[in-house]
């Protein structure tokens, strides 16, 4: 696909998004606010694995960490003002992910992946095992956040199109960011960490620095993406920080095609509606799952992304160059 | 006597038992190309790592300017003006020639950690590649993905990162390995005109190229300094003929 093709795709799918609402059912559109949140988390892991090289296999603790932040900002018998608790939640799992980056960036390849696996491991059993965050039952959101300025209710959370709305807008909002971040000098040299580390290191860069602030970064949009979360199901579980979900979120990166925040999101629309699909087949909906995550890494190198581009190569009989 | 930039005194590094470099001084000056010769495994690999910061040296201290730099890592040695080219090409292949070397001189610039701003409107890195890129002889080419070109342009890619990030003394390693011998002359070319400005540390197995290009030469042999002086002296030196450039004589 060319450039204008991908934009066409691109404004397509976002008039598609934002009109939705008016039209469809409550049932889909909380799902779509579902692959949205999802496609955040699955952006801010991007950021590390396919942009900084950084398999990051915990990157669940950061989304769990905001989750049950915003769950315990959240008095019994009232809301919590949205304009604090946001911050603050997002600030939790960014600080969450400074210090575990602090440890973990020591380490490379798959001693990285397990030491950020073991990291997440500890921070579930924080939640699971002491009463902090009502043990492995979790804890209820009774009362979403309150959007009140001063007494002046821009939006209301509490309203599903206004939630709707304003995860359409962290959305754009993490996409845009990222955007602005991997063009700057900063991202730059992120890439350049991913080529060769090394390199970069004899060239006057202290890459350490560097990915740690990524971590930082990742953390804190994972922390955004795992805020949304909780608002909108009303409920935080240990199950949120699992390695399951640090599992899904890595295949999401890996589905849509690594080093490409579109292919983060689209990984996320697919992994969700492959499991809405398989679930109202069978029962053993895991299975066909695994067969599809297989074939699709076997027979769709650089993901779904990719993927146009090949068959265009394929059609006008040239070599795939993916 | 010109100026000394980069040197080193009892520098030694041992690998457990082994003792990979003993005592090793060596004095790299402005304008002059010193090459460091000796048969595989004779330490040249150690010398250049610990000279750039890749490997901590056991014992010796190392001085830039007067100095003393022994405690100072790869990132910090390059910063003050120590490049490094590597023995196996090490670029980065999918980039372009221009952002290979418009990276490595970010690294320099003003706020190369930038979160906002687009790093292809920062023109002073942008100026200083393009710079680097028509020195190291590869203008015409900035749009190339580097891992495209012919392995010789890829060895003239790396010396213009080199050269990006202002280095006053570049510490090559085999720059001419695996290069024809059209490529070795313009590389060789290349070479005599950096030296003008630069200190240079040549580690080369290409004696026709070392001899055609050094001013001074130090050779090693088993992690130790043999000999150390002028072409001319090392041509002649007994030792040297016995240790390194002999064996073919005494077989005549």
């Amino acid at each position: 696909m060319n450039s204008r093709t991908t934009t066409f795709f691109k404004l397509a799918v976002m008039a598609g998004v934002l009109a939705f609402p008016v039209f469809g059912s409550d049932f889909y559109a909380e799902m779509i606010a579902k692959v949205m949140i999802l496609a955040i988390f699955a952006m801010s892991l991007d950021l590390l694995v396919g942009f900084t090289g950084l398999v990051s296999f915990g990157h669940a603790a950061y989304f769990g960490i905001a989750a049950y932040a915003v769950a315990l900002l959240t008095p019994k018998y009232d809301p919590a003002n949205l304009w604090l608790a946001l911050p603050a939640s997002v600030l939790a799992a960014a600080v969450a992910a400074f210090v575990i980056g602090l440890f973990v960036l020591r380490t490379k390849g798959i001693y990285f992946i397990m030491v950020t696996l073991a990291f997440a491991q500890m921070a579930y059993y924080v939640f699971h095992d002491t009463p902090v965050g009502g043990g492995s039952d979790g804890i209820y959101l009774n009362f979403k956040p309150d959007a009140a300025i001063a007494g002046w209710a821009p939006f209301d959370l509490n309203e599903p199109l206004h939630l709707y709305y304003f995860v359409v807008a962290a959305m754009l909002f993490a996409y845009g960011l990222l955007k602005l971040v991997l063009r700057s000098p900063f991202g730059r040299v992120l890439v350049g960490i991913r080529s060769n580390e090394h390199r970069m290191l004899s060239l006057g860069y202290a890459t350490f620095r560097y990915k740690l602030a990524a971590f930082t970064l990742a953390g804190g949009l994972a922390g955004l993406a795992g805020f949304l979360y909780a608002v909108l199901f009303g409920f935080v579980t240990p199950e949120y920080l699992s390695w399951h979900k640090s599992g899904d979120v890595l295949l999401m990166v890996i589905l849509g095609g690594m080093g490409n925040l579109a292919g983060a999101i689209a990984g996320a629309v697919a992994l969700v509606g492959l499991q809405e699909i398989f679930t109202s087949v069978t029962k053993h909906w895991q299975l066909l799952m695994g067969l599809t995550i297989v074939a699709a890494v076997l027979f769709m190198p650089g993901g779904l992304t990719a993927t146009p581009a090949r068959i265009m190569a394929r059609i006008n009989g040239g070599k795939s160059n993916v | 006597m010109s100026e000394v930039l980069l040197s080193s005194e009892g520098m030694t590094r041992r690998f457990g038992g082994l003792t990979a470099n003993q005592n090793v001084d060596i004095q790299l000056e402005r304008g002059v190309l010193h090459a460091l010769l000796g048969p595989n495994g004779a330490g040249k690999s150690t010398c250049i790592n610990m000279l750039s910061g890749d490997l901590p040296p056991s014992e010796g201290t190392i001085r830039y300017k007067g100095e003393d730099i022994t405690g100072l890592t790869a990132y910090q040695r390059s910063r003050i003006g120590i490049g490094r080219s590597y023995q196996r090409t090490n670029i980065f292949p999918k980039f372009t020639v221009l952002e290979n070397c418009r990276l490595a001189a970010q690294s320099r610039r003003p706020r190369p950690w930038s979160l906002f701003t687009d790093a292809l409107r920062m023109p002073e890195a942008v100026e200083r590649a393009r710079a680097a890129i028509n020195e190291a002889g590869l203008s015409g080419r900035e749009n190339r993905v580097a891992g495209t070109m012919s392995h010789g342009e890829q060895r003239q890619l790396e010396i213009a990162m080199v050269l990006a990030t202002d280095a006053e003394v570049l510490l090559l390693d085999e720059p001419l390995a695996g290069m024809g011998s059209e490529e070795s002359a313009q590389m060789v070319t290349l070479l005599n005109r950096l030296k003008a400005t630069r200190a240079i540390l040549l580690v080369e197995h290409d004696m026709d190229a070392v001899f055609a290009v050094a001013d001074r030469i130090t050779v090693m042999v088993n992690g130790q300094v043999l000999e150390s002086g002028s072409p001319e002296q090392i041509r002649n030196s007994p030792d040297v003929q016995a240790a390194y450039l002999g064996h073919e004589a005494e077989h005549e």
